[in-house]
């Protein structure tokens, strides 16, 4: 059997504010493999993004084992295993499209013609060649969205952690974007982390569907979707979608998250 | 943008001075009538009051006629020329600017990276800007004196530098720490160096604030330096130019001392914005 690219085995984080100790995840196991793609969806406070943060490194668990690439997740973080996009584009104003993608690539030591053939093919990937020398203010908000993914997957990073990056964006850009991200993934391959609160987005998207819920963070279903990997948007009044989704409402609610 | 409300506005305010010239000079225009015995009608009065060699408030057209005579008609190495004096001031009012914005830029980097030198330093800082300015000048420049300075642009450098670190420093400590925390959790997740997250992170987020703060010290060094000419004994420079015209009683120099450095102020502050447009535009923000 193959190694799982990220593996969480009873993680567990409790944050220590001056209103005492948040439980933020508790006992979370979870098994992620190649060219996943996987939905952490529940309301706020379930620890979805956090757990994410703890795969990124950027949160450290305080008990439990977690690997992602079979290194510890700070290990992980410095070999540059993934890419990260918030839920903000973050764009920097003072750089062009292009200069923002070249951002990662500078820091990682990339020669300039390098730069330029990957910002040339992640910009032709997310649909956005020819607006390489527009500044972000020029861009509407899913297009430097888009910006921010092609940024992501500029370097070699196999794994794409994406922290509800369309949450911002109306719901006929959204359609537009999941239609697109799938379509990015069928080409490229990676294992995806998707951050949502949408459940027609999560069922839509995932290959695995992670239901969490909150007081505290824990993974109260996880569900291995039968949809096909081809999926146009149509799928979403196919039954088996309509199934599917209705179980991650069960399981939000099992949760008792809608407290 | 329309200039009629610029107009009329400036036209509000010359119409004022006037009105206030007319007021004021006219108590030594009565009195002057009253010795000689005469009774000037209204007319002969205003015509007077704008006329006066020593006016209490010199009507704007005299002011003008007096500047244009001291900068466009006096040569400019005569000690009457403004020019001359103007240029003075202004050389050390950019070196104090430049020396206090290193400064500023320089401690603001300390304090930034250092938790210590934020708690120790900025007090200090602070307090140094709530004494009047009036009252240390020449405590520098006996000071420097003492030292054995000879050279009299260095404690007016000071003084102008004293002046326009601050701004610089308090701009410079916002627009450094303006990245917000997903700014640096993304350079994070690249493993980015501490070095490389200032220079393509913080560094470039803090010129906003840096050139808004250039504007603020380049006036307070202009400020400065005319503070540092008014207690030097100094016979050089448009604060000399000051005292000397409320020391011997010539308002027309005080006047056209005080709109010199005015119209010097504009000037620098018009300076300073272009170069902050220029900036901005290669930073890909000039076209909002």
């Amino acid at each position: 059997m193959k190694k799982p690219v990220i593996d969480a085995q009873n993680v567990d984080l409790t944050f220590e504010t001056n209103d005492g100790p948040v439980h933020a995840l508790s006992d979370v196991n979870l098994q992620i493999n190649k060219g996943d793609f996987v939905s952490f969806i529940g309301p706020s406070g379930c620890g979805k993004t956090t757990f994410l943060r703890c795969v990124a490194g950027l949160e450290t668990p305080t008990g439990g084992q977690l690997t992602v690439n079979g290194l510890s997740p700070d290990e992980a973080r410095k070999a540059r295993s993934y890419g990260y996009v918030f839920q903000a584009a973050g764009l920097y104003p003072w750089r062009t499209i292009a200069g923002n993608i070249k951002l990662p690539l500078e820091i990682m030591g990339f020669s300039k013609a390098e730069q330029d053939k990957r910002v040339e093919r992640v910009l032709d990937l997310v649909e956005l060649s020819g607006f390489a020398r527009k500044y972000p203010w020029q861009l509407s908000g899913g297009m430097q969205q888009r910006a921010s993914i092609a940024r992501a997957i500029a370097f070699d990073a196999d794994i794409l952690l994406m922290d509800e990056p369309f949450g911002a964006l109306d719901e006929i850009v959204r359609d537009h974007l999941n239609e697109q991200l799938l379509d990015l993934w069928a080409r490229t391959e990676k294992t995806i982390g998707f951050v949502t609160h949408s459940i027609p987005e999560a069922v839509y998207l995932s290959t695995k569907i992670v239901v969490m819920s909150p007081r505290p963070g824990r993974i109260t279903d996880v569900i291995d979707s039968p949809l096909p990997k081809e999926r146009p948007l149509s799928i979403r009044d196919s039954a088996e979608f309509l199934e599917i989704a209705h179980r991650v409402r069960e399981g939000l609610r099992a949760g008792h998250a809608y407290d | 943008m329309s200039v009629l409300p610029v107009l009329v506005i400036v036209a509000a305010i010359i119409a004022l001075w006037y009105a206030g010239a007319v007021v004021m000079n006219s108590t030594w225009t009565l009195d002057q009538a009253a010795r000689q015995g005469t009774d000037p009608s209204l007319s002969e009065i205003v015509a007077d009051t704008m006329a006066q060699e020593r006016p209490l408030l010199p009507a704007p057209h005299q002011v003008a006629a007096e500047l244009w005579e001291v900068t466009a008609e006096k040569k400019i190495t005569s000690k009457r020329s403004l020019i001359y004096h103007g240029f003075i001031t202004l050389k050390t009012t950019l070196f104090g600017f430049v020396t206090g914005a290193v400064f500023g830029v320089a401690l603001a980097l300390g304090i930034v990276h250092s938790r210590t030198l934020e708690q120790s330093v900025m007090p200090w800082a602070i307090i140094s800007q709530t004494i009047p300015i009036v009252a240390l000048a020449p405590m520098i420049i006996v000071l420097s004196n003492a030292v054995g300075i000879e050279n009299r642009e260095v404690p007016k450098t000071i003084i102008a530098a004293y002046l326009s670190f601050f701004p610089v420093l308090v701009s410079m400590i916002k627009g450094l720490r303006s990245p917000d925390a997903m700014q640096i959790d993304l350079l994070r997740t690249y493993n980015a160096s501490g070095g490389q997250i200032f220079s393509k992170l913080r560094l470039p987020a803090s010129l906003p604030y840096f050139f808004a703060s250039m504007k603020v010290a380049i006036a307070a060094s202009l400020v400065g330096t005319i503070v540092g000419e008014l207690p030097t004994g100094a016979i050089q420079g448009l604060g000399a130019r000051m005292l000397i015209g409320s020391q011997f009683g010539e308002p027309m120099i005080m006047w056209t001392a005080l709109f010199a450095a005015a119209i010097l102020a504009a000037l620098l502050v018009i300076a300073v914005g272009g170069l902050e447009r220029l900036a901005l535009r290669l930073m890909g923000e000039g076209a909002r």
